[in-house]
């Protein structure tokens, strides 16, 4: 546990200190929902207004996006020889990549309420019942945390630094094919089969429903258990794969 | 009981594929020794120091550090040792003194930052970001956080190559202390005079076995001679001194086997006296070249 910490405290620092990977976290989340409500919302038609509609996708995209980044942190960090020192001491094998996880969390929450601050400018209307908005934070905590997780693993799997980044991009393009941005119903039947069925689907169901105070129904059953199984099985796998390394 | 050793290594094989890399390593070292692996690149020490400091499992044979199976009771070897890699593993994003605190805490270690600092000349780079810290300065920090909990056992591979001479001396002074301090340590190099200067034992190591074992001295004196050579004046002066001291005869100068200064005078004194004196000498110990050509 003190060695988590003290790896928290490092990834932390390497965060803020890493302008440039910092500023991308923070603003292109930003930019991305700027572009989805202002270029692209016009030409989408839902029930009710857009930007209600496409908020919580955004949000959701934003932070499987940003999560993801850990693949590249944990691939930089194999990379070079300080890793090597860590491996050599008698401590466990998780506590580098706890440092990691706990961290991207951490940048992910601050970009989160950038993006949710901006969505509040630009006309986003969401309830204001506490409740809602404490599930909501809940059921984001545990997407980033799954993400995250899952990431570390792809980023130890991963050769070196390009294939990690890689990883970012899967996260950023599995949310268009999903409710996100457009309703499932509006696909294809192919595609619209996959968009019903992958993780995201629920999760972004549910968050809008939570959001828009709407009836939320089974989906967060779907939500949470695809959450709690990404962040155990992310989990054992990284810890397999920093051991084995 | 038998405590014998800290470090034992026996059989040690690997392979990478089809790259044998180890083919049979043995080695021990008593507690408070400095044992050096001297050798070439690809002869196979690196893969040695990580097969001992846990961070590779041999394929055949078995290890123990400070009494400790390396493979079956790593954590408890992990706990006795410290690893300087040939890579220097400092975080560049931080500090000196936070790459320190950092390591202090993970080693459940008293703080002893500001000690390393000064005795490894870093104080005026403490608070500096590692990346921007040069060559020099890395290695000396990295040295410092293997430091911070005195380990029984060191590894150090390839300490000082790439370092200016200030540098590679003060890396040498460190060794030296803890070594003195009961700290066994195991350092590679490719340098003889680094394993000569560090070492109580050498280990020549080449195409994944021990060639040979012994003291510096044991090991100079099977390869042969410090020889000196000889310019002269002209060709004619070089051709008649070679008459009378034998010697190899090199494209402008002689090369003649001595031990010793006196012997050099000696040499000098035979020269004078014959009217056959040289105009300037070069003295030279057997080089790393030397020990393998005779010894592998």
């Amino acid at each position: 546990m003190t060695d988590s910490l003290t790896f928290i405290g490092r990834s932390l620092r390497h965060s803020v200190r890493s302008v440039d990977a910092l500023l991308t976290a923070l603003f292109l989340p930003v930019g991305i929902m700027l572009m989805f409500v202002y270029v692209f919302g016009g030409a989408i038609q839902t029930d009710g207004r857009y930007v209600d509609y496409v908020v919580p996708g955004i949000i959701v995209l934003c932070a499987g996006f940003g999560s993801a980044g850990t693949a590249v942190a944990v691939a930089l960090d194999m990379t070079s020889g300080v890793i090597d020192r860590f491996r050599t001491l008698p401590i466990s094998a998780g506590a580098v990549l706890t440092g990691h996880v706990t961290a991207s969390v951490a940048r992910n929450v601050v970009s989160t309420l950038l993006v949710v601050g901006v969505a509040l400018i630009s006309g986003f209307r969401p309830t204001t019942l506490p409740l809602n908005w404490l599930a909501a934070a809940g059921l984001l905590l545990l997407l980033m945390t799954a993400i995250s997780w899952i990431s570390a693993a792809l980023g130890l799997l991963a050769r070196n630094v390009e294939a990690a980044n890689a990883v970012t991009f899967v996260a950023a393009f599995a949310p268009y094919v999903s409710s996100a941005f457009v309703p499932a119903e509006s696909m294809p039947s192919g595609l619209r089969w996959i968009a019903e069925h992958q993780p995201v689907t629920p999760i972004v169901d549910t968050l809008r429903a939570l959001m828009l105070d709407l009836p939320v129904g089974n989906a967060w059953i779907a939500a949470v258990a695809w959450c709690a199984a990404g962040i155990v099985l992310g989990r054992a796998a990284a810890a397999y794969l920093f051991a084995r390394r | 009981m038998c405590m014998a050793y800290t470090i034992e290594a026996e059989d040690l094989c690997k392979a990478f594929g089809e790259t044998r890399v180890l083919e049979g390593v043995d080695l021990h070292a008593e507690r408070g020794e400095v044992l050096a692996l001297l050798g070439p690149n690809g002869a196979g020490k690196t893969t040695t120091v990580r097969i001992l400091a846990t961070l590779l499992e041999p394929d055949r044979g078995t290890a123990r550090v400070a009494g400790h199976d390396v493979v079956r009771e790593r954590r408890a070897v992990r706990a006795a040792i410290s690893l300087t890699a040939q890579e220097a593993a400092v975080d560049g994003l931080l500090t000196g003194a936070e790459n320190l605190r950092m390591m202090a805490r993970l080693r459940r270690a008293g703080d002893r930052t500001r000690e390393l600092l000064a005795e490894f000349g870093l104080e005026h780079a403490a608070d500096r970001r590692v990346e921007t810290y040069s060559g020099g300065m890395r290695r000396r920090l990295d040295i410092a956080m293997s430091l911070v909990s005195r380990p029984q056992v060191l590894f150090l591979d390839e300490p000082t190559t790439g370092l200016d001479p200030r540098s590679r001396a003060a890396v040498w002074d460190a060794v030296k202390h803890l070594a003195d301090d009961g700290t066994t340590i195991l350092l590679t190099t490719q340098y003889l005079e680094e394993a000569d200067r560090l070492a109580d034992r050498i280990a020549l190591v080449a195409g994944g076995r021990i060639a040979a074992e012994g003291t510096a001295d044991e090991l100079k004196s099977r390869v042969g001679r410090e020889t000196v050579e000889l310019f002269f004046a002209d060709a004619e002066t070089l051709e008649a001194a070679a008459a009378v001291l034998g010697g190899r005869r090199g494209e402008s100068s002689l090369h003649v086997g001595v031990a010793g200064a006196e012997d050099v005078r000696r040499v000098l004194d035979e020269l004078a006296e014959r009217g056959l004196p040289a105009t300037r000498i070069a003295l030279h110990k057997p080089t790393l070249d030397d020990v393998f050509l005779a010894l592998t």
